[in-house]
């Protein structure tokens, strides 16, 4: 443990990671920075949860356990992700998420 | 007192043989089935006459009272621990009277129709029928309770419905067959509410504890409930609409002329003998809860009915062309005669005249109209036509059909030695008695009914001499056989059963005698009607022509029946089809219905306002989720106090 | 394994081997002698039960099995049978059994007919058997979806209309009926069984707001005025068999669900809103008759007077006492059955002049003797005529309805008594119109007369009516005997 750093400092920087990644989501309309986005909210959470782990159960491994799983399902989720946006790219030529409106019901 | 338990087999045989005749005659040869269906009411007379051997005469009178005996009496269904739904065999006189007519005209009719329904398609079919009836006919004689009767009242109903309708291939029979069975039906709503409120207010349905002295209808006075009757006597009056309905009484009497459209040995069996005269035993056999309920209120009622009806089918009859329907208004108007004598009669001895008249005219009337039906048989098999106008000089042709017939006629046109002259007499004694406008109501019928008779009696066998397509011969044996029975029966027992010994209201012995101050004026009158009769048709003359004309239009009245069929034809169809099944219809599809669609319709359109959210934008979506997620976040924290906006 | 879940069991089994069988007439013969299984096995269950009872056992129900399936709800596998059950059960039994019969000749996706035609049935026995509410629905829900597909597959006319109209409106009860199953299991202290929640009072504020959802959420499945417009519509375009099993058993979970839910957990509200929903039934019995009046197809005008009919059941409910109940009970089968023929001759007739058009028909007596004899007397048996299943049942229900001397009980049971003079008009007409007179299309002249198993299926099911009408006592005694316990909670209100 690093002296000095509390859990508030760690927390505030999960958070500042996670609204960076909701701004960004909102805010860019590029497909892949979408996705760019998607992952840093991701991580802001797997930070929490191994802060959290850290600070309040040391004695415990479950949040390790948990992050790595965030770890390994955002990499799929990734992997995904970019194939769609691939094959989306192949159909409209296109990465700009407002070309897009496959979705509509 | 006896063991009657094998009176069930009077039952038994019919039922069995309906039974094998319904299900494998068309399999074997049609001779077979007419033969088990005879043989099987053969055996059942012989029972009734056994019972009725062993009932009058070895039995005879226990404490001066013919008793009532229970042959059977079991649950058949229980509708409460006190109520229950007997089915049971009753012997008692009019019980043990009725099964010697029944299975008798059973039997006559059954040998007459295997000559008479001989080449027919349907022979096995009219046979199995015949044994139907034959058993529900008798199930309802003998019922010991007011449901058991109800039970067989249905199934004799529906028998005379696939009867009439037996040439089901004819739209007429068709239509008259289901006119018969709605109209019936109709008046059986009546009789079965009657029963219902029966079963909440008397708590019983056994015949013997609803007529008894200390039974729940005499031994208490009910208060009044509607038009000062109470509700034993609505009871009572219900359950009569469902008698008049089978008796073809008036208003309800709509059905029996039609129903001459079933084969004429049915004409003869349900709608002359035994099923019509229904409605006059279910009175007679509920006479002392009529006679005591609201001091006889109901049976006033029961008396005018049979009295309307008489002289309304009297006057109908006078003018028909149709042979079959002349006999059918005639046996409206003779069961009218029974009505109102029942209807005039009381409990104690001389009293109980009309009673025992009305059994006894039921009794007579069973023989000769049986009679007159079969002989009109004979007749429309020879020329094949029902039609008066089509016959004319038959005498000559068809001997034993001509004598036969014209007993019957002189026996219902009450002339002495013939057995319609006891019974009616005895009945015109009793009406004389109580209410000096009913006798004179039914002293002119019996006019009528004499000039009447012997109208198609001139017309069918004197009159003019027409030419045949074929000559008209005698009806074979088989047929001519049940004829002579019953003419010759026709000729004895009116003065060689000496009725009143057996069947009485008090159920004790009374000696009548014939009353001859009112006898001869009766005689009179009927032998007047025959006259005119004679003079009109006996030779071709154009006076009957002269005569309907002076008449004017109510002799059109009377042709068209008084337009009863016209009226109810209303009734039916623009009130019930058009004014009632018709707005339910449409009120069914567009507006239960339309609701509902309704709800489906507002649903979809809802949906499609909702449609234009989905743009498929995935930021916007994204953007809405976060809004969302901000809003419901602060919402949270506010309500649990983290956020105070006062500052 | 107890006997009675041996009845969810069979059919499961049978269902799972037909998956491994793809040739038709196999297909058919397997789901026969599954249900015939089936119907044996009812059979012996109804012998058991009539031996227990006999034997002295008075326990309100028997043969019953109590496993905890979902502890943390309180949700148990909870099943036994009373007389009422055990009818339901046989009625079931043999309408199955007849339906499979009638629909020998399908030959358009057989497989999967059987299939949902068995689940159906699956989902009715365990419906039947329930104790538990929540069991008893989830085997509503079962019996129901299925016949999206059986009419939305294999029905006629527009039969995608007709699937989603009944679809839809059954769904649309089952939330309803969902809320009050919810309702009494958190009135009744989170126990959905049955038999604890009758023993207990629930509180009457929650009783007056529970009872009409459930009685009108089965109500719809029943046809209970005004809730009848899908029957008319699923039945015009529902193939035979299904017609005959929706008409004949699953309508009956409507009314057996009313009368098991409703009646007898609620009594005191049952109580309350009896004369409003008498007046309801009555209403439902004359509009019914009457409705079949006007009709032309012949489906139409079953369905028509199944409305009447099954008006007399919730009317014989709600007359509120023992005699109307057996009636009411009564019924239930009788009309079951003959609910079943009517449908099944109807899809002879239609398979052979491809009409249901009653004015196009005409003296069919002739030609088609067998279907037209039976028609006729399950014609006569729908009118009520004595020595047939109708008349007992009717007959119970009107005495029961004549017990309560109040004027406006008086009213609706002459209104509902007086349909027997409607009914007794639609049938004869159409027996006139269809079977009588002359024949009014040579081509009928040619029509192949009824093959075997158009003969088993019409008299598997004609003849319980025969039976019932002319010995009903040992099947009213059954009934008695399982209407102690809602007739003693009556008792208190004054009935």
């Amino acid at each position: 443990m690093i002296e000095g750093i509390t859990v508030y400092d760690v927390l505030a920087v999960s958070t500042i990671i996670f609204f960076i990644g909701i701004f960004g989501f909102v805010t860019r309309k590029n497909l892949i920075s979408l996705l760019i986005s998607t992952e840093l909210m991701l991580n802001a959470v797997a930070l929490n949860f191994v802060i959290f782990n850290k600070f309040l159960y040391p004695g415990q491994i479950q949040g390790y356990v948990f992050s790595l799983f965030l770890i390994a399902v955002a990499a799929a989720e990734v992997a995904l992700a970019i194939a769609i946006i691939i094959s989306l790219y192949r159909m409209d030529n296109s990465v700009d998420a407002d070309d897009m409106d496959t979705l509509k019901g | 007192m006896g063991d009657f338990t094998y009176t069930i087999w009077i039952f038994i045989l019919p039922i069995a043989a309906f039974l094998i005749t319904g299900l494998f005659g068309s399999k074997m040869p049609a001779k077979v089935s007419g033969w088990i269906g005879t043989a099987s009411i053969t055996v059942a007379l012989m029972l009734a006459l056994r019972t009725a051997y062993q009932y009058f005469i070895q039995v005879g009178f226990v404490e001066g009272h013919r008793p009532t005996v229970f042959a059977y009496k079991e649950v058949w269904m229980n509708f409460t621990e006190t109520l229950t739904f007997d089915m049971g065999i009753l012997i008692d006189p009019i019980s043990v009277m009725m099964l010697v007519v029944v299975t008798f005209i059973s039997f006559m009719v059954h040998v007459y129709s295997i000559g008479y329904m001989k080449g027919d398609k349907g022979y096995y079919r009219f046979f199995a029928f015949l044994s139907l009836f034959s058993v529900s006919m008798l199930g309802l004689v003998v019922a010991t309770n007011i449901f058991q009767m109800y039970f067989f009242w249905e199934l004799v109903g529906v028998s005379s419905y696939l009867l009439i309708g037996f040439y089901y291939d004819k739209p007429s029979a068709v239509a008259a067959a289901k006119k018969a069975f709605i109209v019936t039906r109709f008046a059986d709503l009546g009789f079965l509410i009657g029963i219902l409120l029966l079963s909440y207010h008397a708590g019983t349905f056994d015949f013997m504890t609803l007529v008894s002295e200390d039974g729940p209808l005499l031994a208490q006075s009910a208060p009044p409930v509607f038009m000062g009757l109470s509700i034993f006597g609505v009871a009572l009056s219900l359950i009569f609409i469902g008698g008049a309905g089978k008796s073809a009484m008036f208003p309800l009497h709509i059905w029996l002329p039609d129903a001459m459209e079933g084969p004429t040995p049915v004409s003869a069996l349900i709608h002359a003998a035994t099923m019509v005269v229904a409605g006059v035993y279910l009175v007679a056999r509920l006479f002392p809860a009529y006679h005591g309920v609201d001091g006889g209120v109901v049976l006033n009622l029961v008396a005018w009915t049979g009295a309307i009806s008489s002289l309304f089918a009297a006057i109908i009859a006078m003018t028909q062309d149709d042979i079959k329907r002349v006999l059918a208004f005639s046996t409206m108007s003779q069961i009218g005669y029974m009505m109102l004598s029942l209807g005039v009669s009381g409990m104690e001895g001389h009293h109980g005249l009309g009673y025992m008249a009305s059994m006894f005219h039921l009794f007579t009337h069973a023989m000769f109209k049986a009679l007159l039906f079969l002989g009109a048989g004979s007749v429309i098999h020879a020329v094949h036509s029902n039609l008066m106008s089509d016959m004319g000089g038959l005498h000559k042709h068809m001997k034993i059909t001509s004598w036969t017939f014209l007993i019957a006629c002189l026996a219902i046109s009450g002339i002495p030695i013939f057995s319609g002259f006891f019974s009616k007499d005895e009945i015109l004694v009793a009406a004389f008695e109580h209410n000096k406008v009913l006798w004179a109501i039914e002293y002119i019928v019996a006019g009528i009914t004499a000039f009447y008779m012997f109208r198609i009696y001139f017309g069918i066998f004197w009159g003019k001499r027409r030419e045949y397509h074929h000559t008209p011969h005698e009806s074979p044996m088989v047929m001519a056989i049940p004829l002579m029975i019953l003419a010759a029966l026709t000729m004895v027992v009116g003065w060689a059963i000496p009725f009143g010994n057996y069947v009485m209201p008090d159920r004790m012995a009374y000696h009548g005698h014939i009353e001859w101050s009112l006898a001869i004026p009766s005689v009179a009158i009927g032998a007047l009607g025959i006259f005119v009769a004679y003079i009109f048709y006996f030779k071709e003359t154009s006076l009957p022509e002269k005569v309907s004309s002076a008449f004017g239009q109510s002799y059109g009245w009377a042709k068209d029946k008084f337009y009863f069929d016209e009226i109810y034809q209303f009734f039916a169809h623009k009130m019930m089809f058009a004014g009632v099944a018709a707005p339910i219809a449409w009120f069914d599809r567009h507006v239960v219905d339309g609701f509902m669609n309704g709800v489906g319709w507002m649903t979809e359109t809802f949906s499609y306002l909702l449609e234009g959210w989905q743009s498929g934008k995935v930021r916007q979506y994204g953007f809405s989720f976060v809004a969302g997620l901000l809003v419901i976040l602060f919402a949270v924290l506010y309500l649990n106090g983290f956020i105070d906006f006062k500052g | 394994m107890d006997i009675l879940s041996l009845l969810v069991v069979i059919p499961v089994i049978t269902v799972l081997v037909l998956f491994f069988i793809n040739d038709n007439q196999m297909v058919r013969i397997i789901s026969a002698l599954g249900i015939g299984i089936e119907t044996i096995l009812t059979l012996f269950i109804a012998k058991g039960f009539m031996a227990e009872r006999a034997a002295g056992n008075s326990s309100e129900f028997l043969f019953t099995r109590d496993t905890v399936w979902f502890e943390s709800l309180n949700i148990h596998y909870f099943v036994g049978i009373d007389g009422i059950a055990l009818a339901m059960l046989l009625l079931t039994a043999i309408v199955l059994l007849a339906g499979i019969f009638i629909s020998w000749n399908i030959e358009d996706l057989t497989k999967e007919f059987y299939v949902s035609l068995i689940i159906l049935g699956t989902g009715v026995f365990g419906f039947f058997i329930s104790l538990d509410l929540f069991t008893m629905f989830l085997f509503y829900e079962v019996a129901v979806i299925p016949m999206y597909l059986l009419i939305g597959i294999w029905g006629t006319g527009p039969k995608e209309y007709a699937a989603m109209k009944l679809t839809l409106m059954l769904m649309g009860a089952s939330a309803v009926l969902l809320v009050s199953i919810l309702g009494i299991y958190y009135y009744s202290g989170m126990t959905f069984n049955m038999q604890e929640i009758a023993q207990m009072e629930m509180p009457i504020h929650a009783q007056r707001f529970f009872f009409p959802l459930a009685f009108v959420g089965f109500g719809v499945l029943g046809a209970l005025f005004p809730f009848h417009t899908w029957s008319p519509d699923g039945h015009a375009s529902a193939p035979t068999a299904v017609s005959m099993l929706h008409a004949g058993v699953l309508m009956k979970l409507g009314t057996y669900g009313a009368f098991r839910v409703a009646m007898y957990l609620m009594p005191q509200a049952a109580n309350e809103y009896s004369t409003f929903f008498m007046g309801l039934a009555a209403i439902g019995v004359i509009y019914g008759a009457f409705g079949a009046i006007r009709q032309t197809d012949l489906k139409y005008i079953n369905a028509y007077s199944s409305v009447s009919h099954l008006g007399l059941i919730f009317f014989g409910m709600m007359a509120l006492n023992k005699t109307a109940y057996t009636g009411a009970v009564l019924q239930m089968i009788s009309h079951g059955l003959m609910t079943a023929v009517f449908f099944a001759l109807i899809g002879m007739l239609y398979g052979r002049t491809h009409t249901r058009d009653v004015r196009k028909m005409g003296g069919l007596l002739k030609i088609l003797p067998f279907i037209a004899v039976v028609y006729v007397i399950i014609g006569m048996a729908s009118l009520g005529l004595p020595g047939l299943s109708g008349f007992v049942a009717e007959m119970n229900i009107f005495v029961g309805a004549f017990q309560n001397p109040d004027f406006i009980h008086r009213v609706f049971s002459v209104l509902a008594v007086s349909a027997i003079v409607v009914t007794a008009v639609y049938i004869l007409r159409v027996v006139g119109m269809m079977l009588m007179g002359p024949v009014k299309n040579e081509a009928f002249y040619k029509l192949p007369k009824a093959v075997w198993y158009e003969r088993v299926g019409a008299l598997l099911v004609l003849l319980p009516v025969i039976a019932i009408g002319l010995a009903p006592m040992w099947l009213t005694t059954l009934i008695q005997e399982s209407l102690g316990h809602i007739v003693e909670h009556l008792a208190a209100y004054g009935h």
